[in-house]
């Protein structure tokens, strides 16, 4: 019993270890598209529920365990049920507690969120095809013909500790995806091989890619910068080493590189690098 | 009385030839029941070293220890023994030993069947983890290596060791299909005169539900892997779009038998657990009809919601909703059973002995393992957790403190019925406070680094995240050791220590209690009539 207390007194500590750790990452990054907004507003107003219910319920457990012990004389009572309307009515309050907090607090608002995350069909002013393969990931703008690859761009030598690590150690890749800010972009996604899953968490949307169908999502990036992410399910061996870095920049310089990408050397060049094989050993 | 006993052993034992044999032939529900537990046991050990050689890897970013494709191989076995080697078994070891006993039964109904039943596992489990070894031997490619959700089509195209995996995975449907027969049969056809199924404990309530649920999934995921099988062998394309198939079929069809499995785990644990907070707070149970309706509320949603496991494999609107709203439906049930049980502690008289310990340790973790299961359900929220060690520590916290702090509960609870002797409670609570600081440092952090935004399943990883893994390893490092404290303490319990009472702890309420400590070998071989 006092162990648990010391169990919070504890639990107290690390939570206050954790805002001093904050350098390290232990919160969503920044959210900079409309659903990455909307479900860190989400988990955080979680958050605070979640944590309120836990320990307003332990406080219960806490005091019963301080209040009712036998060690301090306490005599057991023997109910089993509430009898009087009054008790049903304190018995039943927490479900409808509860209900409300399923169905209204989080259930109204994941309704619409549900909505926008799958509002990819409208109003899109770009196409952007991705194609997962093991292990890289290949880029296509459909309408303007622009085709690359992507991939791991860390040394071998930095994964078997050979030389030191870089800043960006496995969050770095040979040819970024460059989007323009502010523009909303239609993802499509398909598969080579087995199911990969394409995850930018600045951007809040993750979403599978299949072999033999494809599958859609839709960002509108606010804010330029460089946002990196990861595949988030497991393709096999190099499933660690297939990377996803997306350089956000303004419509003018959008341009230019898409017409830099245009050349035709480009395009034969990252053709061949698909048939390659994965980096690595 | 000691000498009735002695002559009830002897007289039990005697069917049987001495040595090995009589473990084989034995139909005796204690016997196999013991065995259950010393075979779940052995896999936890097995599944825990596995996970620490991982923890190892992710000590530190960079390859140190294990290439990835050991590293998959490795995660993919914890997982798969954990569930089906450890969980599984350890839950129908106990109803083994205790259902005749709390039914006021001479033993299981079908005793040939159960030691069937049992000797069934150990060949599957040596079928499961024989690849791993062969390959760290040199010869072939490893085990099954896919994470234990076997995704199509990694599945497909994965080495032998796979194909290892699917008869693994049928033998141990046929072994808990015949378990969940048993247990049916029995609860249904041998409880004491006068017990209605109202009347039942809730102990054999949580089984019946079980074991229902087993029945109803367990040929679903027979099913599947046939199929997967099938696709690898025999040119079928159940999982290929090429010929017509589609990968997310697979997904339907595990998590159809995959998200009941949670509550397979975590029903036998509802229904033991009221027993130990009742005997410790020395007052009835509260609510009993509002906990039996409940587990028949969560058995029964369990079917209906498998597809809250997909949200990102790009499902239709409607669907997405559907899942959403009905997974949270699921919370209900679930608050009724957590409102009863701290109900029944209140105005109690309470004491703190070991299982004691352990089941306020249950309801307390596995409460935070359900509420952030809560923001999991929101469709569109969860594309953010799916996948991250989030959703690795929100699993954790809702199968750890059932399946393994919650049979510790009922072990501990139960053992001076099966040994004669109390438990070393110094021991026992050194035990549980190991465990509450292990299990909190391994998976606070977890959370945290999910939420950074660290995939799961990866050996290496990006260099922010290198904090939280490091307690994250020492956590588990804690954890796994702490239970040789417990395999000492069941040891030594075993051999000897203080006599138990027939009613071993004071507020112990039930048929078992009136058994004499050890039980005798067929547990009532007069029933008892109940009023």
């Amino acid at each position: 019993m006092s162990g648990l207390f010391r169990v919070c007194v504890g639990a107290a500590a690390g939570l206050g270890a954790t805002a001093a750790l904050a350098a390290y990452g232990w919160q969503f990054p920044t959210p900079v598209t409309p659903i990455a907004h909307e479900t860190l507003h989400v988990h955080n107003l979680f958050i605070v529920i979640a944590l309120t219910l836990f320990f307003t319920v332990l406080g219960i457990m806490l005091y019963s365990f301080w209040a009712h012990r036998k060690s301090r004389g306490h005599q057991a009572a023997d109910f089993v049920a509430p009898k009087s309307r009054k008790q049903w009515f304190w018995v039943l309050l927490p479900f409808a507690g509860l209900l409300i907090l399923d169905y209204g607090v989080f259930g109204i608002p994941a309704y619409h969120a549900v909505l926008m995350y799958e509002d990819s069909k409208t109003n899109a002013d770009l196409v952007v095809k991705v194609t997962a393969s093991q292990w890289l990931w290949q880029y296509e703008f459909p309408a303007e013909g622009v085709k690359f690859t992507s991939r791991l761009a860390t040394p071998r030598e930095q994964i078997d500790n050979e030389q030191p690590k870089g800043e960006n150690y496995l969050l770095e890749v040979d040819n970024p995806l460059v989007l323009p800010v502010g523009k909303k972009i239609r993802f499509i996604t398909t598969s080579n091989d087995v199911i990969h899953s394409w995850w930018v968490p600045a951007f809040g949307v993750k979403r599978d890619a299949v072999p033999g169908f494809l599958r859609e999502f839709w960002a509108t990036v606010d804010k330029t910068g460089t946002y990196r992410g990861q595949c988030s399910e497991l393709c096999g061996k190099e499933h660690a080493y297939m990377p996803i870095v997306v350089n956000v920049v303004s419509q003018e310089e959008f341009k230019t590189w898409l017409a830099g990408k245009k050349a035709p050397a480009a395009v034969l060049s990252s053709a061949n690098q698909v048939t390659g094989v994965a980096n690595g050993k | 009385m000691a000498n009735e006993m002695a002559d009830d052993a002897s007289h039990g034992a005697a069917h049987y030839q001495g040595g090995m044999l009589r473990w084989i032939q034995t139909t005796n529900h204690k016997d196999i029941g013991l065995m259950y537990l010393i075979f779940a046991i052995t896999m936890l050990m097995i599944g825990g070293a596995m996970i620490l050689v991982v923890r190892l890897e992710l000590f530190q970013p960079g390859l140190q220890f294990v290439q990835p494709e050991l590293f998959n191989q490795l995660i993919t076995l914890h997982g798969l023994i954990m569930v089906f080697g450890f969980a599984m078994p350890a839950a129908t070891g106990l109803g083994n030993y205790m259902l005749p006993m709390i039914l006021g039964a001479p033993d299981m109904a079908l005793p040939r069947l159960n030691n069937w039943g049992f000797w069934i596992l150990p060949p599957a489990a040596l079928m499961l983890v024989l690849p791993f070894f062969l390959g760290l031997m040199g010869i072939g490619p490893g085990a099954v290596d896919t994470g234990w959700t076997m995704y199509a089509p990694l599945s497909v195209q994965s080495g032998w060791g796979m194909d290892f995996a699917i008869f693994a995975v049928h033998m141990l449907g046929v072994s808990s299909i015949l378990g969940s027969i048993n247990v049916i049969v029995t609860i249904l056809n041998m409880r004491a005169p006068g017990m209605t199924l109202m009347k039942m404990p809730l102990f054999a309530h949580g089984f019946l539900m079980t074991a229902i649920l087993l029945i109803t999934i367990m040929p679903v995921l027979a099913g599947g892997v046939t199929m997967v099988l099938l696709d690898r062998h025999f040119g079928t394309h159940f999982f290929n779009a090429a010929g017509g198939g589609d990968p997310v079929l697979w997904q339907h069809i595990f998590w159809f038998m995959g998200h009941p499995e949670v509550y397979v785990l975590l029903l036998p644990i509802t229904g033991a657990v009221p027993h130990v907070l009742s005997a410790f707070s020395r007052k009835p149970t509260y609510g009993y009809r509002a906990q039996v309706y409940g587990m028949w509320g969560i058995a029964i949603l369990s079917v209906v919601v498998w597809a809250h496991h997909m949200f990102t494999s790009g499902m239709s609107t409607g669907s997405q909703l559907y899942f959403m709203y009905s997974t949270m439906l699921i919370s209900l049930p679930l608050a009724v059973l957590f409102f009863c049980w701290i109900a029944t502690l209140w105005r109690g008289s309470l004491t703190f002995e070991t299982p004691m310990l352990f089941a306020i340790g249950f309801i307390v973790l596995f409460g935070w393992g359900g509420l952030t299961g809560l923001v999991l359900a929101d469709a569109a929220a969860d594309p953010q957790y799916h996948n991250a060690y989030f959703l690795v520590a929100h699993f954790h916290y809702a199968l750890y403190p059932t399946t393994v702090m919650g049979a510790m509960a009922a072990i501990y609870y139960w053992l001076p019925k099966w040994t004669g002797h109390m438990i070393d409670e110094r021991l026992g609570k050194l035990h549980f406070w190991i465990v509450i600081i292990g299990f909190n440092l391994t998976f606070i952090p977890q959370f945290l680094v999910g939420l950074a935004g660290m995939p799961r399943r990866i050996p290496d990883y990006p260099l922010m995240f290198t904090e939280w893994n490091q307690l994250s390893t020492i956590g588990a490092f804690i954890l796994g050791l702490s239970h040789l404290i417990f395999i000492y303490n069941l040891v030594m319990c075993f051999r000897g220590g203080k006599k138990a009472e027939a009613k071993a702890w004071e507020g112990a309420e039930g048929l078992e209690w009136t058994l004499p400590s050890p039980a005798p070998y067929h547990s009532f071989e007069t029933q008892p009539i109940i009023k």
